[in-house]
Formats: C-alpha cells, sequence, structure tokens
C-alpha cells in the first residue's frame, strides 16, 4: 500500500516571495527518505506541498508536479482533503487534541471522517498505539486528556494519529526536535518499524538522525537570504555523509558550513 | 588546620532590608498622626481619615524604604500600595452596591413577590410582585441569545476561519460600531422598522428582538477572540487526517474555544438582561401576567425597577429594591450556571 512519490519541478511561493525553486526528485516506496539542510532552505515547504498543506498558509501556492504513483495531487480537480487522506502528517511540535483524550486523539481522524462503530474504533485505536510503540504505557489511561502526557508520549499519540487512517506515505516535519534523547530514541525506533509499511519523508535538523534513520537523504540549501531554497544533492544516505558530490553538501554535513 | 572558624564574610548579593514590622509599624504611626490630625482639624471625617491615613503610610514607607533599601525597592513598595489601593478602590463600588441592594431589597423577598403581579395594584397599595416582570425577562432574554448567539457565532468563525479582504475588514468594523450603539438607539430601530413600519405591535418579541441586536457584537467579539486563540497547530493537525474544513471548525475549533465562547456569551446576557430604555420602547410594559412574548404588551424586571422607583411611596420604592435585587440574581445565577457548564466541560477534558 505504500506508494512512491515523483516530484517534477516544484517551486513553493509564499505570496510573490518563492520559498522553493525547481525540486525535482523521487521517495521510494517502504522506505525513508530524510531532507536535511539550514533553517529557512525550504525542506519543511516543501514536505508540507507533499499533501497539499502548504496551501494552508493565506497566499501560498505551488507550480510543477508532484506525482503519488500515477496520479499529479495538484492536477485539475484533486480534492486536497483526500489527498491528506492518503498522505498523513506529523508536526514538529506534539500537537494533541486538548479537547480529546488518548483514545479519542488517535481515532479522531476516522470518527471525524465517519466512522461510527465502537469496536472498530476500539480496535483500530489499538492496532495504532501498538503500532506507535505506546500501547503499554497509555492502555490503563486511553480515557484520560491526550495533553496530560509527556512531550515524547503526545508525539507518538500524534503518530498513532496519523496512522489510524492508514495513508499510504508518513510525513514527518522535525518529529523529535521538541524531545528529549530518549524520547527521540523511541520515536526513531518507531521509524525503522514503520518503514516496513510505509513510505515515510522526514525532515530533521539533526545529521547524525538522519544517518541513523534514512535510506536516502535530501541536501536542501540557500545561496542567500531572500533566495529561493534549492534541493542541491539526492542519495543514498551513505553517500551523502560520506563521499557527497557537491563540495556545499560536504562542507554541510562536516560542519565547514559558512 | 586552623582551629579558628572565622564568620563567613557577609555575602555581596544581600542588601540592606526593612525589617518585617515595619508596614505594620508605619500604618499604627499614620493612624496616630491622622487621628491627632482629626483632633485637630483637618481629617474631621471618615474620609479624611482614611485619605491622611493613606498619605501618610505611602510617604512614610516610600521614604523609609529610600533610606534603608534604596530606590528601587522603594518604588517597588508604592507601586505594590497603590495596586492594592485601586484594587480596594474598584471593589468597594461593587460590594456596597451588592450590600445596599440585599439590604433594601430583603424587605419585599417574599413568596408573593414572585407569584403574583402589579394587576390591580395602585401605587400607594402594599403587596403585589414581579412575576410578569420576571417572566418577561426571562422570555425576552431567552429569544434575543437564541438569535444572537448563533448569529453571532457564525460572524465570528466568519472572520476567524474565512475572513480576508475588504468584506471581512468593514463586517468587523460594523461589529465594533455595533458595540458603541447607545441601548436606546436600538430600541428606537426595532420600534421604528418593526412596529412602526411593520406595523406590529408592542411586545417582548419586539423588545427580545432590540436586545439581541445589543447583544450581537458582544457575542461576535468574544467568540472571535477565544477562536483566535486556538492554535493553528490544532487546525493543520486535524486538515492533515483528512479531515475537510468544517468539520475542523465544527469538531476541533469550536470545542477547544468552548468554555470561553461560554464566558462571552453570559457576559452578553448580563449586558442585556439590565437594559431599560429599549425594551421601555416597544415592549410598553403591563402590570399583568403575559406569558405570550409574541402578542400584547410584556413588563421585564428592568422595566419593572424603573417604574416602580418612579413612585412617591415606599411600597413601590422597596419593590423597586427586591425587583433591582432579583434582577442581580437572576444575572448571577446564569453567571453560575455557565461557570458550572464549563467547569463540567473542562473536568471532562480532565484540565
Amino acid at each position: 500500500m505504500a506508494k512512491r512519490i515523483e516530484i517534477e519541478s516544484l517551486s513553493c511561493f509564499y505570496g510573490n516571495f518563492k520559498a522553493v525553486e525547481d525540486v525535482t526528485l523521487s521517495v521510494e516506496p517502504k522506505s525513508v527518505t530524510a531532507f536535511i539542510g539550514p533553517s529557512g532552505c525550504g525542506k519543511s515547504t516543501v514536505l508540507r506541498a507533499l499533501n497539499r498543506m502548504h496551501e494552508v498558509t493565506p497566499g501560498a501556492h505551488v507550480t510543477g508536479r508532484v506525482l503519488l504513483d500515477q496520479d499529479d495531487i495538484y492536477g485539475p480537480g484533486v480534492d486536497p482533503v483526500q489527498v491528506r487522506r492518503t498522505i498523513g502528517m506529523v508536526f514538529q511540535r506534539p500537537n494533541p487534541f486538548p479537547t480529546m483524550s488518548v483514545l479519542d486523539n488517535v481515532v479522531a481522524g476516522l470518527r471525524l471522517n465517519g466512522m461510527k462503530k465502537k469496536s472498530t474504533l476500539a480496535e483500530v485505536a489499538e492496532r495504532s498505539l501498538r503500532g506507535a510503540g505506546l500501547w503499554d504505557e497509555v492502555k490503563d489511561r486511553l480515557h484520560r486528556p491526550g495533553a496530560g502526557l509527556s512531550g515524547g508520549q503526545q508525539q507518538r499519540v500524534c503518530i498513532a494519529r496519523a496512522i489510524a487512517v492508514q495513508p499510504q506515505v508518513l510525513l514527518m516535519d522535525e518529529p523529535c526536535s521538541a524531545l528529549d534523547p530518549i524520547s527521540t530514541l523511541a520515536i526513531e525506533d518507531l521509524i525503522a518499524q514503520l518503514r516496513d509499511q510505509y513510505t515515510i519523508v522526514i525532515v530533521t535538523h539533526n545529521m547524525q538522525q538522519a544517518s541513523r534513520v534514512s535510506e536516502r537523504t535530501g541536501f536542501f540549501n540557500i545561496s542567500g537570504v531572500g533566495q529561493p531554497g534549492k534541493l542541491i544533492e539526492m542519495d543514498s544516505t551513505h553517500k551523502i555523509f560520506s563521499n557527497p558530490t557537491e563540495k556545499r553538501t560536504e562542507d554541510y554535513v562536516t560542519g565547514r558550513f559558512g | 588546620m586552623s582551629t579558628a572558624t572565622a564568620l563567613p564574610p557577609p555575602s555581596t548579593l544581600v542588601g540592606r532590608k526593612l525589617p518585617r514590622w515595619t508596614p505594620a509599624a508605619l500604618v499604627a504611626g499614620a493612624l496616630a498622626i491622622a487621628g491627632v490630625l482629626a483632633v485637630l482639624g483637618p481629617a474631621d471625617s471618615i474620609e479624611g481619615f482614611v485619605l491622611w491615613t493613606g498619605s501618610l503610610f505611602l510617604i512614610g514607607q516610600t521614604v523609609a524604604s529610600f533610606a534603608v533599601e534604596g530606590g528601587r525597592h522603594a518604588r517597588d513598595r508604592l507601586v505594590t500600595s497603590l495596586i492594592y489601593t485601586s484594587f480596594v478602590i474598584t471593589v468597594i463600588p461593587l460590594v456596597s452596591v451588592l450590600i445596599l441592594t440585599i439590604k433594601n431589597g430583603m424587605a419585599r423577598f417574599d413568596s408573593s413577590f414572585f407569584s403574583s403581579s402589579l394587576r390591580n395594584i395602585a401605587a400607594t397599595n402594599a403587596g403585589g410582585g414581579a412575576y410578569h416582570a420576571l417572566v418577561g425577562t426571562i422570555e425576552q432574554v431567552l429569544i434575543a441569545t437564541a438569535f444572537a448567539v448563533p448569529v453571532g457565532i457564525f460572524v465570528a468563525i466568519y472572520l476567524v476561519e474565512f475572513g480576508t479582504g475588504r468584506f471581512a475588514r468593514t463586517v468587523s468594523t460594523f461589529v465594533d460600531v455595533m458595540t458603541g450603539l447607545p441601548s436606546i438607539v436600538a430600541g428606537l430601530f426595532i420600534l421604528s422598522f418593526w412596529i412602526l413600519a411593520l406595523g406590529q405591535g408592542y411586545s417582548g418579541f419586539a423588545g427580545a428582538l432590540a436586545l439581541a441586536i445589543l447583544m450581537l457584537p458582544i457575542v461576535v467579539r468574544s467568540t472571535e477572540e477565544m477562536l483566535r486563540l486556538v492554535p493553528d497547530a490544532l487546525r493543520e493537525a486535524s486538515y492533515a487526517l483528512g479531515v475537510p474544513r468544517w468539520k475542523t471548525i465544527v469538531r476541533i475549533v469550536i470545542p477547544t474555544a468552548l468554555p470561553g465562547i461560554v464566558t462571552g456569551v453570559m457576559l452578553g446576557v448580563a449586558r442585556v438582561a439590565g437594559e431599560t430604555a429599549p425594551v421601555l420602547l416597544v415592549t410598553f410594559g403591563t402590570n399583568s401576567i403575559n406569558t405570550d412574548p409574541f402578542s400584547g404588551p410584556q413588563s421585564s424586571l428592568p422595566l419593572f425597577v424603573y417604574q416602580q422607583a418612579g413612585l412617591p411611596n415606599q411600597v413601590a420604592i422597596d419593590r423597586a429594591w427586591t425587583g433591582a435585587l432579583t434582577l442581580i440574581l437572576f444575572v448571577m445565577l446564569l453567571n453560575l450556571a455557565a461557570r458550572l457548564v464549563t467547569y463540567f466541560w473542562r473536568a471532562r477534558m480532565g484540565r
């Protein structure tokens, strides 16, 4: 059920400002692809463009094509809601719904889209929480508020919530940047398990994390303030971190960025 | 090894402090001086005595603190005292209104007040009650709420979730203008539009329409504030699950903001429940019980108070006080109910 993503000359705009220019890359199914690069280089923007969350910001739009297997998600008549049901997302800060319990948070996607059957919801909740490696920690407080969990647990609730709707692709926007190292490790273990079923794209500031969890890595950069971000190089993670083709990539991954 | 245990050097971080008993001593001193002044003349009244005591305390404390502790601590103590003083000054009128109303209102706070109307009760007669007015107020406020709350919440949703550009700014400006609308103007509008132009009769419903106009901007503004406080992260989390926008608003945004919205609605209710002018113009008022808000004149509590307080007669004035007390209790009960709803809502969410 995991799908391949082909990005073809994608440019992203905020109003008239071009934030990302001419990105072409492909994301393999059932693998983890990491986007790295300095702040403001457009990697999160590209990620958000992959499930049409970019356009939620007023004035934001894109040009180019994003193919999910064969279908262009920016094609005419494509419903962004349908795209987002296929391509799930986990955000930088854990954002469980504060009015809902742990259980309700996990099944929110199903319930808000019309699923009412209690037994199915309970089943999906357990499967998703087990999938997110959280079941044993929260099974006794499923009906307590989601906001009462620790930051790392909240983030895993958000991951469980995202996989509960069984997306084809999972996008993760710096999912560990607000978490401590222990919680980060739990999330990384989780990503390692999820890669068997999902196509995962992760944006991270942490290069060690990219090298630990991903098979392929794309390096983004900007040439200066006000310039659009560009994809500099995309290759296997091993190659990017050991022997990159581009000098700029090497400078960045070895810490000689300047 | 040295056997002499030298005292640790005094910390450079510890400054000189006034002893703890200083404020009490200063209050005692200020009281004593004000007492002397009261005997001598200048502070020869309760107000004067309080003012002199307060001022002397403020000056004494600031001077003492400045001399011992330095300028920053002196300013800190001065401003702290001023803030407490402001708090007390703010609370005095509220408490005194409550005490006065309860004291004067208890005279007629009996069962017949809540079970009978003023039918066949002349201005000089004792007895009678405000049942007709209470019924009128409840019906008019409920109808006004039924109009103003849905419309107000929808307008707020439009402004926060959808409104961009000139139309939204225009709507927002009009809401601001409505906030400042004098209540008598709302009454005059309903009088000229509903009663004179459309030829409808005086009724509680007409009063409710005028009250709804007054309530609307309060509901819009408070709901708008609350919706804006809902983090965008929650909206995005919902969108990312493939939830359509309208469902995100109905199931995520509004429940998150609900306690604040309820508070805003209660503010609106409290505001209109005490309105006299618009009701006076369009419900006409009556001394009889009229439970039908759609036909015939109806009374309301503010109207009852206004009319009874104008009569040159102690029994009528007593009725007015009890009417005022009833109005305060009505608003307080509604407020309490809303707080309870909010409390249990939050408890259910475990916050």
